[in-house]
């Protein structure tokens, strides 16, 4: 047998890789790239007065707050349940642990329709709820309350997600430690585990937030489309579109695709420091 | 003083320990010596309060522990890999036990100042674990569980992960410090050298139970029963006829010690040590003829492998130098062992 240069088994042909690289970069170019053009090109169509007009409208400023409002809720929300629920799993076995595990990943397996007509099934005017709390004066469906619980649900499984492989891999030597050292429960989670998972915790509040923001499917059922009460930024986008304005749409959809940005680039520069703890 | 009072302990259906009762004395530096699985850290863990006994009590200073958590106790306890703060330098990692006793900052900085001359890492205050060699990170632990002056100071395997200079520096560092505050110190192994070179007491260890407990020299030289023996170093192991006194090993016949407990049936297994053997050119009354398979050099003298055809089996010899080198021995030669000392048990 002839040998064949030794290059000839650890390296492809340049045609293949340059194929291959050509394949990759057009997808991202054809589904990213030029979409997100299409929004900034659509959003500034007829300039920077109307881009400031459709996005400084006061339906769409209502949008914006209520859209951090809700994240703002929800995310608290989130940290208490992720950092509980990852601290329960890594920790300790109990009766339960692997159903918990996978229920925690219920929200991203569902679809988010389904998600808030649940919602609109227990709290709504013929829920099983509702009744005797519009009774009691109190407004779930249509309101922010419906809006925070749907996004809740929808971002459950990104702290916990993110925490439990951490915290299973950290390992609880440290927390050990601290006990036999005096600490109490309280001393060990603010001194040792918080400073230990924080970066992992920061990633999970990222792609939580992200989420929150974005979440369509889920709070459209639940909040009614009022416009300037209970429309967040993706039913204000729906609602701009539908109503044939179309340069609206695009320039408060713009804003999304800021935030979305924006934690993109969040997301790298933490998923850095979780690597390095 | 620690009391340790028919302890026991189960995973499952394993008991990691079965009944164990001990005592130290205060002051005394006691090592737990065992296989692993042996229980030793278990034992370790309970008296810290990290683990609860299923039955059995262990008391400090009269106190029943039981009555207090880990927290409360008081215990310096050093972890096998250190479980150093990943996130806090060598000064706050050792300030953690008084940090969370809420001390003023000027105690704080004086006995962390203390400590840290103590384990000589005077320049090494503010850097992380993680910028730390091992031997560092070890005296980092030890100082952080002495910070808080505990009652008791507990260590788990705590040479365990280091290479063999540095874990013969900290020995004698360790049993130094130990002469200085005298502080009651229980500390596992599963190195007799370790364990002889440090401890005053020794506690050996096997499934759950005590096995012997003694002066190193003493556990040594009067292992209480086959696995001590078999244990504490290389051992050869013959099959003997045994009668008045005597072990009769094919040609070879030795006097039995004198603490002997044997039962009425003639036939047993008798130990000796590599260094209760003799080597000699010319046949001697009692002797079993061998043929050298190997001579390696050791620390202390020379390791000679032998075969002994007669009952089919290997054995081994240890020599000092001097006697190594008067014989000069080869590998293939025919020589002849006589056995100075030999052990049966129960």
């Amino acid at each position: 047998m002839i040998a064949t240069p030794a290059v000839a088994a650890t390296h492809e042909p340049a045609w293949i890789r340059r194929l291959v690289i050509a394949v990759a970069a057009g997808f991202v170019g054809l589904f990213v790239l030029v979409p997100l053009a299409a929004v900034f090109g659509e959003a500034f169509r007829n300039g920077v007065a109307a881009f400031g007009h459709a996005v400084s409208d006061p339906a769409a400023l209502s949008a914006v707050r209520l859209t951090f409002l809700a994240a703002a809720i929800a995310v608290p929300l989130n940290i208490v349940f992720g950092v509980a629920a990852a601290w329960a799993i890594a920790r300790f076995h109990f009766p339960g642990r692997s159903l918990l595990l996978t229920l925690i990943d219920l929200p991203l397996a569902v679809s988010p329709v389904i998600a808030g007509m649940v919602f609109v099934l227990l709290f709504g005017k013929q829920g099983l709820i509702g009744p005797w709390l519009s009774a009691h004066g109190i407004k779930v469906i249509f309101a922010l309350p419906g809006i925070v619980l749907a996004t809740t649900f929808v971002t459950f499984p990104f702290v916990a997600r993110e925490l439990i492989p951490l915290m299973e891999a950290q390992g609880a030597e440290e927390e050990e430690a601290a006990i036999v050292l005096g600490a109490s429960g309280w001393q060990t989670f603010l001194r040792v585990t918080l400073p230990k998972i924080k970066w992992g915790l920061l990633y999970g509040v990222v792609l939580c937030t992200a989420r929150a923001m974005g979440e369509f499917g889920a709070v459209s059922v639940v909040s009614g489309h009022i416009r300037g009460r209970t429309n967040t930024l993706p039913l204000h986008v729906e609602i701009l579109y539908n109503e044939y304005e179309y340069q609206a749409a695009f320039a408060v959809a713009s804003l999304l695709v800021v935030l979305a940005l924006a934690s993109l680039v969040a997301r790298r520069v933490i998923a850095r420091r979780v690597e390095a703890s | 003083m620690i009391e340790v009072r028919g302890l026991t302990k189960r995973f499952g259906t394993f008991y990691a320990l079965d009944e164990v009762s001990l005592e130290v004395p205060g002051g005394g530096l006691v090592a737990l010596l065992g296989p692993s699985g042996s229980g030793k850290t278990t034992l370790l863990r309970i008296l810290a309060g990290l683990e609860r006994p299923d039955r059995g009590s262990a008391l400090l200073d009269g106190v029943d522990l039981a009555s207090q958590s880990a927290r409360q106790r008081n215990v310096g306890l050093v972890f096998q890999h250190y479980a150093l703060f990943r996130h806090l330098d060598v000064y706050e990692n050792i300030a953690f036990a008084l940090r969370v006793r809420k001390r003023p900052e000027a105690e704080v900085d004086a006995r962390v100042r203390e400590l840290v001359a103590l384990i000589q890492l005077e320049s090494l205050e503010h850097r992380l674990p993680s910028q730390l060699s091992g031997g560092q990170r070890q005296r980092v632990a030890l100082a952080r569980a002495l910070a808080a002056r505990p009652r008791v100071l507990l260590l788990d395997e705590p040479f365990g992960a280091l290479d063999a200079q540095v874990r013969a520096e900290l020995r004698g560092w360790l049993r130094r410090l130990h002469d200085e505050i005298h502080l009651t110190t229980v500390f596992v192994t599963h190195d007799q050298d370790e364990a002889f070179e440090v401890a005053d007491r020794v506690v050996v260890m096997n499934r759950g139970k005590i096995e012997q407990v003694g002066a190193p020299a003493d556990v040594f030289e009067h292992p209480a029963n086959d696995f001590v023996m078999r244990f504490l170093g290389h051992v050869n192991v013959l099959d003997a006829e045994l009668a008045d006194g005597h072990a009769r090993i094919g040609d070879a016949i030795v006097a039995l010690g004198s603490a002997v407990a044997h039962g009425g049936d003639t036939r047993g297994r008798v130990y000796i040590r590599p260094h209760e053997l003799d080597i000699a050119r010319s046949p001697a009354a009692g002797a079993l003829a061998a043929r050298v398979v190997r001579v390696t050099p050791l620390s202390g003298g020379l390791k000679i492998e032998l075969s002994v055809d007669s009952l089919g089996s290997r054995m081994r010899a240890d020599l000092d130098w001097e006697r190594g080198a008067a014989l000069g021995l080869q590998s293939g030669e025919d020589v002849f062992l006589s056995l100075r000392r030999a052990r049966v048990f129960a």
